[in-house]
C-alpha cells in the first residue's frame, strides 16, 4: 500500500499534463457535457428506429379480465403491439429479479402496482406510439390492495404473489445479525436503554435523465445491440443472455453517456425488455424513453424501513448495545440490489462507529402493491438507513444522558489501536482513525461557540440547532468468496495498453454516471506508469469494448476497479522495466523508477521515459530474453475486504417559530476516505450528496394514497432540492489509507447521502428540544415540523 | 419525455383575430400565453384540446405596465420577469416584487405572463392573490371589439374557472393607485419554485393622522380561490396600526380560510399559516405605508 498526500494547492497547475496522477484536474469528460456534446441513449438515432411506448396500470393491484388491442393496432403509423399473453407465448412475460424473485415483463394474470407494464406499443414516431396506448382497452377486476406495509402480514390481508407456487401470505424474507440473546443480557444490565421508532421513507433516485433503451437485432447475424441506461452493462449482458437465451457473444451493451444515476440505473425493468422484443418482432431498431412520471412510479425506489432502535448505555455514557427491529417494504416484487447473501444489504453496520459489547438486528421484508425496487438513491447497500438508524438512536441517548452529542460520539469511538476491527455483527473494519475527523469538523464549526449561540438564541425564543452525525460505511462490493450477484462475482476486470508514442488506453468494466471516471481513473494510471492523464484515454460502458466487471454502484468503483488499474499499470510498469534494463544496458535492480522514467541508480543523466519505453516495447530490435513486444497488461481483481470510509458532519438550522420552515444555515462535511486521487471530484461527490441529503431530511418521499395511487408521480409532487435550499459547504478531510487496497482509496461516492441525513434531522430536533421534541421523521416539511412543535410528530406513513 | 395528444397550432396576428379564432373554434380552442400552466396539463394528458392559439406575437401590444395618475394598468402579455424587473412598479406596489421573487423560477418566470396566470385560476397562484389583495380589476375583450371590466371577486368564479367566456379574452388588469399605501407578500413553500403552502398578501393605506384608511388581504391555496378577506378589511378600517391588531386580522384570516389537507401540510397548519402570514404582511405593508 502506498499513500501519496494531494498537493497542498488550490489551483489545477495543468495537472493533466504532468506525469503524476494524484491532484485537483478539471474533469476530462466535462468539455463534451457542458457543450452539447454528450451522447445519451436518446441520442442515439439510427435509420428506420421505431418507438416503443408502456401502457401501464392505473391500478395497484387488478385482474386483468382481457386486453383488445385491435383499435391501436389498426392506428396510423402502429407496427406492433405487444401484450403479456404475447410475451407469455414466448417464454419472457416473467425475468428474474437482482435479488432471485421475479418480475413481470407484461402483467399476464394481475397487476401489483400503480403503473406496472401492462402492454407495449411500437410505432413511427414518439407520437403516435404515446397515442395508440390510448387505444388499448384493458378490462380490469381491481382488488383490495396492500398499502399499509403494517397490515401487509395481516391473516386477512389480500394476497399479492399468487404468482409464486405455495405463497399464501405477503411475507418476503427474514433477516437477523448478531447475536440476541447475548444483546438481550447487556439491556438487562444497562443503566439506560432508550427506544425510539424510526421511518426512513420510501424516496426516489430521480436522475436528470430517465431510463431507456434502443434495440436493434440483427436477425441475420443473430445479433443484439443495445444501448441503455445501465450502471452495469457487464451484468446486463450475462443476464439478458440468461433470460432471452441468446448467447452472450451475440449480444453488445453500450452505455453511452448517463445523466445520473444513483442505483436508479443498476436493475434490469420491464422496458429494456420490451425493446429487445420489439426490435425482434419488427425487425427494426427500437427506442424506449420513459417518461418523467413512468420514471417516478416504476423504476427503483430506495429505502421504506420502519425501524424501532434501542440502544442501552451505562449512566455515564458508555454505549453498550444497539438492537433493531425491522419492517421492510420491498413492493410487488424484490428487486433489490445486493450481493446474494445479504438480502438486507449491508445493513449490519448499524453498530455504527462504536466499540460496543452487543447487537442484534431482526428484519422482516414484505411484498405490498407499490412499485418494486430498493436499490436505488446512492443505493449503498441499505447502509443508508443503518446510518440513520444509529445515528438518530445515538442523538436520542444523548438526549436522555443530558451529554452533548459530539461527547458521546467521542467518548464510544473505536480507538486506532483496535483496527482492523470486527464488529458484534461480523464485519471487519479495514481502518479508522475517528477522533481527529470529528475534532476537525467541530473546529472547523467552531463547535463550543455554536452551543454558546444557540443558548443565547434559546433564551430569545429563537429556535437553532445543531446536528451532529458520524458515520463508518462499507463500500467496495466484494470479496468474491461470499459477494455475487445472482451468480456473478463481484470482482472487476482492467486493461491497459500502452501505444508506441507513449500515450495509453485503459479499459474499465465499471461505468461512470457522473462520477467523473474517464479522469480519475486516467489519473490513477498516470499515477503508476507516469504517463499524463491527458495521454491515457478510459474506455468504458461497451461489453465489446470492456473486460468483465459488475458496474457502479454501492461506492464500488475506486474501491474495486480503481485497485484494478493501479495493479494493471504496475504489472505494465514491471514490464517496462525489464524493457529499460536492456535499453540502458544496467540490471532491472539497479533501475530507480522516478515518475515517468526509469535511471541507472547513482547516475541520473543515464535514463529512460517510459514512452521511449514504449516505442521500444513495439519497435525493432531485441527485447530482453522472455519479453514479447508490446506494452500491455490485464487484470482481475478481487477484493480481500471491503473499504470503509468514515466521516463527520455537522449541521445549522434555524427554524422558523412562526412558519416552521427549516433553513440548512451551515454544513459541514469532514470526510476520510483514504487517499485521495482528485479532490475536486470528490468534493463534487461530497456536494452532490449533501443535496441529496437535503432533499431526503426535509422534503423527498415517494407516498401513496389508500387506493395504491403514487401521489409523488411528477417533480412538482415530487420535491427534489435546488441551490436554494443548500448553504455554502464546508468541506475538510482526514487521510486514513485502506491498508488492503493498492493505492489505501476508499471510495467516497456515497459518504456524503449517507451521513448527512441524520445530521440535518438531528440539528432540527435539537432546534426543536424546547418543545421536548425527541425525534420527528422525514421528512420535515414546514407542515411535519409544526406538528411536532405542538408535540404530535407522527411517522410519515 | 411526456408527449401531448394531437393538436393544431395557430400564431395570432392581433387581439380581435385570436378572438375572432376563439370564437369560430369555440371550447376546442384554447389561448397559449407563457405555457407554463397549460403545456404542462396537456403533456400529463390532464388537458387536450384540439387548437391552440398562440398569443406571444401579441406581447408587443400586450405586455406593459402602464402608469396613469389614479390606476396602473398592465397588459396581460406582461411577463413575471418584466412584473419582477420593474423599479417603477415595485415603488408603487411592492407586493408584486415581494411575490414574483418567489414565483416559480427563472426558465417559468421569462415566459409566464400575468394573464396566464389571472386565467389559470389554479387556488394557488400567487399573482391572483396579489392582484385580489390590490383591489384589481380586469379588462375583458370580446368579439367585436366589445369590452368589460369585472372586479376579481367576480373574475374567478371557481377553482380553475373565470369569468373569461368563449370567445373572449382578458387584455388588461388596472390597478387602483391612492396615497399613503404600502403592501407585501410572503409565501410558506416547502421548496423553492414550489407552489405556496399558503401564501398572504397585505395592503394597508394610511390617513394622514396614522390610521388605517384602507386594508386588504389576500390569501392564496386555502380554498377555492384566492380569497380577499372583507371581514379583516372591517376589522382593520380607521385603528391605530398595532400587535394586537394585527393578532386580530390573523385570527379573521384562520378562520374565514377553506384549506384542504395535502402533501402540502395539513389543515390545522394552513390556517396557522394564514394568521401568521397575514401577521406578518400586514406589519410590513403597515411598515412600508410609513416611509
Ligand atoms: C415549474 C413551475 C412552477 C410554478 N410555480 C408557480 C408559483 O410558485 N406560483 C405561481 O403563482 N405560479 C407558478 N407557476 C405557474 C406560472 O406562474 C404560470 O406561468 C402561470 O400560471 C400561467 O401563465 P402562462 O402565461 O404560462 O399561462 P398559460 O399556461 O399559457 O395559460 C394558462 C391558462 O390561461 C389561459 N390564458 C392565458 N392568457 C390568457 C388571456 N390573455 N386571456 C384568456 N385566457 C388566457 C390559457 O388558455 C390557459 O387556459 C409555476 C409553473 C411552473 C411550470
Amino acid at each position: 500500500m502506498t499513500t501519496v498526500q494531494e498537493p497542498k494547492t488550490d489551483t489545477f497547475d495543468d495537472n493533466d499534463q504532468k506525469p503524476v496522477g494524484y491532484g485537483r484536474m478539471l474533469r476530462k469528460e466535462d468539455p463534451r457535457l457542458i457543450r452539447g456534446r454528450g451522447r445519451f441513449t436518446d441520442d442515439v438515432q439510427l435509420p428506420g428506429m421505431l418507438h416503443l411506448a408502456i401502457l401501464r396500470s392505473p391500478f395497484a393491484h387488478a385482474k386483468i379480465v382481457s386486453v383488445d388491442t385491435s383499435a391501436a393496432e389498426a392506428a396510423p403509423g402502429v407496427k406492433a403491439v405487444v401484450t403479456g399473453e404475447t410475451l407469455a407465448g414466448l417464454g419472457l412475460a416473467w425475468m428474474p429479479t437482482l435479488s432471485n424473485d421475479v418480475q413481470a415483463v407484461l402483467a399476464t394474470d394481475k397487476v401489483r402496482f400503480q403503473g406496472q407494464e401492462v402492454a407495449f406499443v411500437v410505432a413511427e414516431d414518439r407520437y403516435a406510439a404515446r397515442d395508440a396506448l390510448e387505444l388499448i382497452d384493458v378490462e380490469y377486476d381491481v382488488l383490495d390492495p396492500v398499502i399499509d406495509v403494517r397490515q401487509a402480514l395481516a391473516p386477512d390481508a389480500p394476497l399479492i404473489r399468487d404468482d409464486l407456487e405455495g405463497k399464501t401470505n405477503n411475507h418476503c424474507f427474514d433477516w437477523e445479525t448478531g447475536d440476541a440473546d447475548e444483546t438481550e443480557a447487556v439491556f438487562a444490565r444497562a443503566d439506560v436503554v432508550v427506544q425510539q421508532d424510526i421511518v426512513y421513507p420510501r424516496v426516489h433516485p430521480a436522475p436528470m435523465e430517465t431510463c431507456g433503451a434502443v434495440a436493434d437485432f440483427d436477425a441475420v447475424e443473430g445479433r443484439l445491440k443495445l444501448w441503455s441506461t445501465t450502471q452495469a452493462p457487464h451484468a446486463h449482458r450475462t443476464l439478458y443472455a440468461i433470460v432471452a437465451g441468446l448467447p452472450e457473444h451475440k449480444i453488445q451493451v453500450i452505455a453511452p453517456d448517463i445523466g445520473g444515476g444513483f442505483g436508479n440505473k443498476v436493475p434490469i425493468y420491464p422496458g429494456y425488455v420490451c425493446a429487445i422484443v420489439g426490435s425482434i418482432v419488427t425487425g427494426k431498431p427500437v427506442k424506449w424513453m420513459e417518461d418523467r412520471s413512468e420514471n417516478l412510479i416504476s423504476t427503483g425506489f430506495a429505502r421504506d424501513y420502519i425501524m424501532r432502535g434501542e440502544i442501552a448505555a451505562t449512566r455515564d455514557g458508555k454505549i453498550l448495545a444497539i438492537r433493531t427491529n425491522v419492517l421492510a417494504d420491498h413492493g410487488a416484487f424484490n428487486g433489490t440490489a445486493a450481493p446474494v447473501k445479504y438480502p438486507a444489504g449491508f445493513f449490519g453496520v448499524f453498530t455504527g462507529s462504536y466499540d460496543l459489547e452487543a447487537a442484534y438486528c431482526k428484519m422482516t421484508a414484505v411484498y405490498t402493491n407499490k412499485a418494486p425496487g430498493g436499490v436505488a438513491y446512492a443505493c449503498s447497500f441499505r447502509i443508508t438507513e443503518a446510518v440513520y438508524l444509529v445515528e438518530r438512536i445515538v442523538d436520542c441517548l444523548a438526549a436522555e444522558l443530558e451529554m452533548d452529542p459530539a461527547e458521546l460520539r467521542l467518548k464510544n469511538f473505536i480507538q486506532p489501536d483496535q483496527f482492523p476491527y470486527t464488529t458484534k455483527t461480523g464485519w471487519v473494519y479495514d481502518s479508522g482513525n475517528y477522533e481527529p475527523t470529528m475534532r476537525q469538523a467541530m473546529d472547523i464549526a467552531g463547535y463550543a461557540e455554536l452551543r454558546r449561540e444557540q443558548a443565547e438564541k434559546r433564551a430569545r425564543g429563537e429556535l437553532m440547532g445543531i446536528g451532529i452525525s458520524f458515520f463508518t460505511e462499507a463500500v467496495g462490493a466484494g470479496p468474491r468468496k461470499n459477494m455475487d450477484i445472482l451468480g456473478l462475482g463481484m470482482a472487476d476486470g482492467c486493461e491497459l495498453r500502452v501505444h508506441p508514442t507513449g500515450k495509453a488506453v485503459v479499459r474499465l468494466s465499471v461505468k461512470t454516471q457522473g462520477q467523473g471516471h474517464e479522469t480519475t481513473f486516467a489519473q490513477i494510471v498516470a499515477e503508476e506508469i507516469g504517463i499524463p492523464p491527458a495521454d491515457i484515454e478510459v474506455v468504458h460502458g461497451d461489453t465489446d469494448q470492456t473486460p468483465f466487471g459488475l458496474g457502479t454502484y454501492g461506492s464500488r468503483s475506486t474501491p474495486v476497479s480503481g485497485a484494478a488499474a493501479a495493479l494493471v499499470a504496475r504489472k505494465v510498469r514491471d514490464k517496462a522495466q525489464l524493457i529499460a534494463s536492456a535499453m540502458l544496458e544496467v540490471t532491472v535492480a539497479d533501475l530507480d523508477w522516478v515518475k515517468g522514467s526509469f535511471q541507472v541508480k547513482g547516475d541520473p543523466s543515464k535514463s529512460v521515459t517510459i514512452q521511449q519505453i514504449a516505442m521500444r516495447a513495439h519497435g525493432a530490435g531485441d527485447l530482453p530474453d522472455g519479453v514479447e513486444g508490446g506494452l500491455e497488461a490485464q487484470i482481475c481483481y478481487n477484493p480481500s475486504n471491503l473499504t470503509y470510509p468514515h466521516g463527520a458532519y455537522i449541521c445549522v438550522v434555524d427554524v422558523d417559530p412562526g412558519t416552521a420552515q427549516v433553513k440548512v444555515r451551515r454544513f459541514i462535511a469532514v470526510d476520510d476516505c483514504g487517499t485521495r486521487i482528485n479532490p475536486m471530484i470528490i468534493e463534487g461527490q461530497v456536494h452532490g450528496g449533501l443535496t441529496d441529503g437535503v432533499g431526503m431530511a426535509l422534503m423527498e418521499m415517494i407516498s401513496f394514497d389508500e387506493d395504491g395511487n403514487c401521489l409523488g408521480a411528477s417533480l412538482m409532487d415530487y420535491l427534489i432540492p435546488t441551490s436554494l435550499e443548500v448553504p455554502d459547504w464546508e468541506t475538510g478531510y482526514t487521510v486514513t489509507p485502506s491498508p488492503h487496497h493498492p493505492i489505501g482509496a476508499k471510495g467516497v461516492g456515497e459518504s456524503a447521502t449517507v451521513g448527512s441525513p441524520p445530521a440535518i434531522v438531528n440539528a432540527v430536533v435539537d432546534a426543536l428540544q424546547p418543545f421536548g421534541v425527541r425525534h420527528a421523521d422525514m421528512p420535515l416539511t414546514p407542515s411535519r415540523v409544526w406538528d411536532a412543535m405542538r408535540g404530535r410528530a407522527t411517522p410519515p406513513i | 419525455m411526456q408527449v401531448p395528444a394531437p393538436f393544431e397550432y395557430e400564431r395570432a396576428t392581433s387581439v380581435d383575430q385570436a378572438i375572432g379564432l376563439l370564437e369560430r373554434l369555440g371550447n376546442s380552442a384554447r389561448l397559449v400565453a407563457g405555457g407554463h400552466s397549460l403545456l404542462p396539463m396537456m403533456k400529463l394528458r390532464l388537458a387536450n384540446f384540439e387548437y391552440l392559439i398562440d398569443i406571444n406575437p401579441l406581447h408587443a401590444e400586450l405586455g406593459y405596465i402602464r402608469f396613469e395618475a389614479d390606476e396602473v394598468r398592465i397588459g396581460a402579455m406582461t411577463r413575471h420577469r418584466e412584473l419582477l424587473e420593474s423599479d417603477e412598479l415595485a415603488a408603487a406596489f411592492p407586493i408584486f416584487r415581494d411575490a414574483e421573487r418567489v414565483i416559480a423560477d427563472p426558465v417559468v418566470r421569462n415566459r409566464g405572463t400575468l394573464g396566464g396566470s389571472l386565467c389559470q385560476a389554479d387556488p394557488s397562484e400567487d399573482l391572483s392573490a396579489v392582484c385580489t389583495t390590490l383591489d384589481a380589476s380586469c379588462v375583458i375583450r370580446g368579439p367585436g371589439g366589445a369590452e368589460r371590466v369585472v372586479g376579481m371577486e367576480e373574475f374567478h368564479v371557481g377553482p380553475y374557472e373565470t369569468a373569461v367566456g368563449d370567445g373572449e379574452m382578458l387584455i388588461e388588469v388596472r390597478l387602483p393607485v391612492r396615497k399613503q399605501g404600502g403592501s407585501a407578500y410572503e409565501k410558506v413553500e416547502r421548496r423553492a419554485g414550489d407552489w405556496a403552502v399558503v401564501s398572504a398578501g397585505a395592503a394597508v393605506w394610511l390617513a394622514p393622522d396614522g390610521t388605517i384608511a384602507d386594508a386588504r388581504v389576500g390569501l392564496a391555496a386555502v380554498g377555492p380561490n384566492t380569497t380577499g378577506i372583507p371581514e379583516i378589511s372591517a376589522a382593520l378600517w380607521g385603528n391605530t396600526p398595532a400587535e394586537e391588531l394585527y393578532e386580530q386580522a390573523g385570527a379573521i384570516a384562520a378562520r374565514s380560510c377553506d384549506p384542504a389537507t395535502d402533501q402540502r401540510g395539513s389543515e390545522d397548519y394552513k390556517r396557522h399559516l394564514a394568521d401568521e402570514l397575514t401577521r406578518r404582511t400586514l406589519r410590513k405593508a403597515v411598515e412600508r405605508a410609513r416611509s
